[in-house]
């Protein structure tokens, strides 16, 4: 292969799907590094302190799409302090300084600027396309800068963010040259919306896909916008909430009627029941379907909703849709390919109108479920078992059961036997969140069957470091393993060191490691950050029998070619 | 794991000084779901988070009991919120906590209210001191849903200084002069306010930060007494 010219093996090195693939074909000899590494358009950084800003655009200066992230996912918990990292600031000034064609940028769970923004919107003028996820540290004014400078932005996706709100002026900010928009997401925006700017600017964009507004869109806005999407893929409603008005509602149909390329819809906010029925006509042309923010819809609401929804293959909702309600998604929607039940209720003791039978009857009925998250206050074996064999080919399976440490509901005994049967039946099991009164016997299936497995999320279970033993020696693909509230001790911590190398990272909180522990952790693997949290300050809650003050609260690990970190807060201390 | 019993007879009051019953009749216009602050204590041998049982918090339960199996009631003892847990993103809690507020009043769609910025912040850190301790704690009010959760907190954090013997005794007191002690908190206005008085969610958006004070200091402060407590502060 050497003997071709650089053009024809870069062309080659084009039809190489994923980025390990081309990770691969770098590590062939010289020449191929070379090639490859000019000629790589995209970057993924599963952890932005795995490795230096500065060394990634220096092998990569001609990278157009850059992914990164950066704080662990428990994070989205709060069990992360604030103020522990994930700085966008450097990714953002790297690329400014070396990697001048950038035009896609994605972070989620990171810490962005307005200023850093403001570089963004100033460095690349192909920019193209912003995806920020459960991001936060920045606000509209950053948005108005992304907004004026980006003469050719066609996606502005922001996902869940915490974004301060000053006011409305970004989103007049569009300069009247700007037509490029495909993508537009803003539901996380707090603030008001002028509803004028914002019609102007969708009047502008003949090429808008995907729209999702926030709670400050009115009815009436929305139909006047929808007249000017008629291919409309993707829309995320504002509000709709208003005093019923029969004309208001009976445009928003009308609209909504023309939108014939509308696969999926999401807001709803609080809407009221009253306003469903006008979104019957568009249900039958349904793959994906967000109700997942909407308390004020009842089960009944729900189900005459989702019923005509007969194409759907993502669905998010929320617990009060009761397991009746969840057999009737079982029967009407059979390409059903991913199901999340978020509860409505945070307090454990509270009550849960879904159980292990609505899970039963969509495992029997949606025999193309491969994701699935599921909250619920009660799990049986036998539920577990009959889910497994019905649906084997689940990817992402994530169970919450609200309470810690629950049995099985009729017969008390621990979930093992039933998680067992998951990672034996579904073979091509990736991620897996387990939850309920689980022993080190659950692990043990884990470490056996789940061969796949890359992300395992662990509460309140176990017994012994054997438990976590199991999963380190058995779960040859595990990429990311996250525990809290486990009885998992030093002796599980170092039982494998080098396993921590093929990892991206370990995260373990209110477990048993100490301090010596981690020490000797830290030198065994110089190759890895060694983070520990013990915060003085209150943001966890105090142990009443931390009898051993060495007891480590918070452990993050993940391996690294950057060394430790000089942006660490004085509650990290990196061993 | 077995939980631990709470002492019953350990019963720390956070309302106003001088009894329960009283701070009820004391005719100041409270939210229904104003409860005195009652900071219960264990006994010696406490268990970790999770296992400790607490009073049953307010219900919310709209949804008619459907579908339950019959065994599948609300355990006899709640356990209490550990930190994190369910694990549910904090822009999705902040989110339906914004709504149930709205819907809870029944009002008209309105602008972004105190209430609705109380939700909003992924955390809401406070400090919180109590006189005589050495030092202060923080925490995120955005992490509780009631004054009970916040109350059943505070006790665990500030346990260290109880006083007393195992009998009877084990209340949260001063520790120099082992009175009795009350919650206040400062407000956006910079006044001193009992905790307790407001709806949960506009006390979250008002509180900037929690001072745990004896019962003496306390007497005279009420909703709005702006002048006595600027000088305690």
């Amino acid at each position: 292969m050497t003997y071709f010219p650089e053009e024809v093996v870069e062309h080659i090195f084009s039809f190489l799907p994923s980025h390990s693939d081309r990770n691969t074909v770098s590590l062939v000899c010289k020449v191929w590094y070379e090639i490859e590494r000019l000629s790589r358009r995209s970057v993924f950084v599963g952890n932005c302190y795995a490795v230096r800003p500065e060394q990634v655009v220096r092998r990569f200066p001609n990278v157009r799409a850059l992914t990164v992230k950066g704080k662990p996912h428990f994070a989205d918990f709060n069990l992360v302090p604030p103020d522990w990292g994930g700085y966008a600031g450097p990714w953002i000034e790297a690329a400014a300084r070396s990697c001048v064609g950038l035009e896609e940028l994605r972070m989620k769970r990171m810490v962005v600027s307005d200023e850093s923004l403001e570089l963004l919107a100033r460095s690349f003028p192909r920019f193209k396309a912003l995806v920020l996820i459960s991001c936060e540290g920045f606000s509209t004014e950053g948005l108005a800068d992304i907004a004026s400078h980006c003469k050719h932005l066609r996606e502005l996706d922001l996902q869940e963010n915490d974004v301060e709100d000053r006011g409305p002026r970004w989103l007049s900010s569009f300069p009247d040259s700007c037509t490029s928009l495909v993508s537009l997401n803003f539901a996380c925006i707090k603030g008001e919306v002028d509803s004028a700017s914002l019609e102007r600017l969708v009047a502008k964009s003949p090429n808008l896909r995907s729209l999702r507004l926030n709670r400050a869109v009115s009815v009436d806005t929305l139909s006047k916008i929808l007249l000017r999407t008629p291919n409309l893929e993707d829309l995320g409603t504002g509000n709709l909430t208003e005093e019923f008005q029969t004309e208001s509602y009976l445009r928003l149909t009308n609209a909504l009627e023309k939108c014939k390329m509308l696969r999926s819809l999401s807001g709803f906010w609080d809407a009221s029941p009253a306003c469903v029925p006008f979104i019957y006509p568009l249900c039958h042309q349904l793959t994906g379907l967000n109700l997942s923010y909407t308390p004020t819809l009842e089960y009944s609401d729900l189900t005459k909703m989702i019923s005509r929804c007969v194409k759907l293959q993502r669905l998010w909702v929320l617990d009060c849709i009761s397991d009746k309600g969840l057999q009737v998604v079982a029967s009407s929607c059979k390409d059903l390919q991913e199901l999340r039940v978020f509860p409505s209720d945070f307090y454990v003791a509270g009550y849960s109108a879904v159980t292990e039978e609505g899970l039963v009857a969509i495992s029997s009925g949606c025999r193309k479920l491969t994701s699935l998250l599921y909250f619920c206050h009660q799990m049986t074996n036998e539920a577990l078992l009959t889910i497994a064999k019905n649906c084997p080919n689940f990817i992402r399976f994530r169970l919450c059961i609200l309470e810690p440490r629950k049995p099985d509901a009729t017969t008390n005994q621990p979930l093992d036997e039933g998680f067992g049967a998951i990672v034996r039946e579904c073979k091509g099991l990736r991620r897996l969140s387990i939850s309920g009164l689980l022993t080190d016997k659950v692990f043990m299936y884990i470490g056996k069957y789940a061969k796949q497995l890359e992300m395992l999320s662990i509460a309140f279970a176990g017994d012994s470091d054997e438990g976590m033993m199991h999963i380190m020696n058995g779960c040859k693909n595990l990429r990311k393993l996250e525990i809290r509230d486990s009885p998992f001790g030093d002796g599980a911590l170092l039982g494998n060191v080098a396993k921590y190398e093929t990892m991206r990272s370990l995260w373990m909180s209110s477990c048993n490691v100490t301090l010596k522990g981690c020490e000797i952790l830290a030198s065994k693997m110089p190759m890895l950050n060694v983070e520990i949290m013990n915060e003085l300050d209150g943001s966890c809650e105090m142990e009443e029998n931390s009898v051993d003050p060495s007891r480590v609260e918070k452990l993050y690990v993940y391996r690294t070619t950057a060394g430790a970190r000089d942006d660490a807060p004085n509650f990290v201390k990196i061993l | 794991m077995a939980g631990v019993d709470v002492d019953v007879g350990t019963e720390l009051r956070l309302g106003l000084p001088g009894g329960g019953a009283e701070a009820a009749k004391a005719g100041k216009r409270g939210f229904e779901e104003t409860i005195d602050l009652k900071l219960t204590l264990p006994t010696a041998g406490m268990e970790e988070a999770a296992a400790v049982k607490t009073e049953p918090a307010a219900e919310k339960t709209k949804r008619p009991a459907e579908a339950a199996a019959a065994d599948a009631e609300k355990p006899p003892a709640p356990k209490a919120q550990a930190v994190g847990w369910p694990p549910v993103r904090s822009y999705r809690r902040n989110v339906m906590t914004v709504q149930s507020v709205k819907n809870k009043k029944e009002e008209e769609p309105e602008k972004q209210q105190p209430t609705a910025n109380a939700g909003s912040n992924s955390s809401a850190f406070v400090k919180v001191s109590m006189d005589g301790a050495p030092y202060l704690r923080k925490v995120d009010l955005n992490m509780y849903n009631s004054y009970k959760d916040l109350s059943i907190a505070l006790k665990k954090m500030f346990s260290t200084f109880t006083t007393g013997n195992n009998l009877n005794e084990g209340k949260l007191v001063d520790p120099v002069s082992g009175a009795d002690v009350v919650t206040t908190y400062e407000d956006k206005d910079g006044d001193w306010m009992l905790v307790g008085d407001v709806p949960w969610e506009m006390f979250v958006a008002s509180c900037k930060r929690l001072r745990i004070m004896k019962s003496s200091e306390a007497i005279g402060l009420a909703p709005r007494t702006k002048d006595k407590c600027k000088n305690k502060s």
